[in-house]
């Protein structure tokens, strides 16, 4: 199996549409487990809080 | 098994290892579609653009999908009143914004040099843009009203509504005259694409949707988790 990575006189368009994808990607799969993380620290900060001895 | 997945503690049992599980699925289908992808030889009519179909179908794809679960939770949410249905068409929409997003933009970058035109209005084009629109209303919709449950509401009807976009997307092409080409993998009488292509489009398309399945699941994770931290601190100043 031989790799083609030349895109030639196409590859203006070719490498972009791949570029963008990338990056939108990678986007929202840091942004999903950023949100997940951040929140069950909020809910483990809060739960914490609550069952301390007032 | 949506039934027993609707209460909440077993849905964050199942997801705590279905998202990872789906993830790694999405990244050994990707990489492989990927590695096929670029060593099939070149369209000997699209020359070397034919590798744009490889990232631009499966996001459309994807995105009609989400819309689909979009729509799904939905309706649990407004006949079944589900908090976990609230959470899950909250977390649905950012997604399928995105894929739908990237569909329309790969899909530029191939018509620029195919049809020597960034976009055109024709039917599957312009169906597609609604569908975006539709993922960003419903966004808009529910960050402008400040009651989350009329939110949830309001925008669960917008999503209902806007599921008749879906079928027009997929006939678009048989009902008009586009400059879209017409259905070539899910026809009848097969798929009239080489497998040389339809096999790398078809791995991207499983890569795609699991990619969707584990961060739906984790943006679900997250919803339930802010919700119960918003509980938490209303108890806590009451």
């Amino acid at each position: 199996m031989a790799l083609d990575l030349d895109m030639g006189k196409y590859a203006v368009f070719v490498w972009p549409a791949y570029a963008v994808t990338a990056v939108v990607l990678a986007a929202m799969i840091a942004d999903s487990l950023a949100r997940a993380r951040r929140w069950r620290r909020q809910v483990e900060r809060r739960e914490a809080d609550t069952d301390k001895p007032r | 098994m949506i039934a027993a997945l609707a209460n909440p503690q077993r849905f964050m049992a199942f997801s705590r290892w279905a998202a990872p599980a789906l993830g790694a699925l999405a990244a050994v289908t990707i990489m492989t579609g990927l590695l096929l992808g670029f060593s099939a030889p070149e369209d000997y009519q699209q020359g070397d653009t034919v590798r744009i179909m490889f990232i631009h179908v499966p996001a459309a794809w994807t995105g009609m999908f989400a819309y689909a679960c979009l729509g799904g939770a939905s309706f649990f949410s407004l006949v079944f009143r589900h908090a976990l249905a609230d959470a899950a068409a909250r977390a649905c929409a950012p997604l399928g914004a995105a894929f739908t997003g990237l569909a329309l933009v790969t899909g530029s970058l191939w018509g620029k040099p195919m049809w020597g035109a960034w976009w055109v209005w024709d039917a599957r084009l312009t169906s597609v843009l609604v569908l975006f629109l539709l993922y960003i209303g419903y966004m808009a919709l529910q960050a402008a009203l400040e009651d989350e449950a009329k939110a949830d509401r309001a925008s669960a009807i917008l999503a209902l509504v806007g599921l008749v976009n879906l079928p027009i997307i997929h006939f678009s092409v048989m009902w008009w005259n586009t400059l879209h080409q017409g259905e070539s993998v899910f026809r009848k009488g097969g798929s009239t694409l080489a497998p040389v292509y339809l096999w790398p489009l078809l791995i991207m398309g499983v890569g795609y949707l699991a990619l969707f399945g584990a961060l739906w699941l984790v943006r679900t994770r997250a919803e339930v988790w802010r919700r119960r931290a918003r509980a938490l601190a209303l108890k806590a100043a009451g």
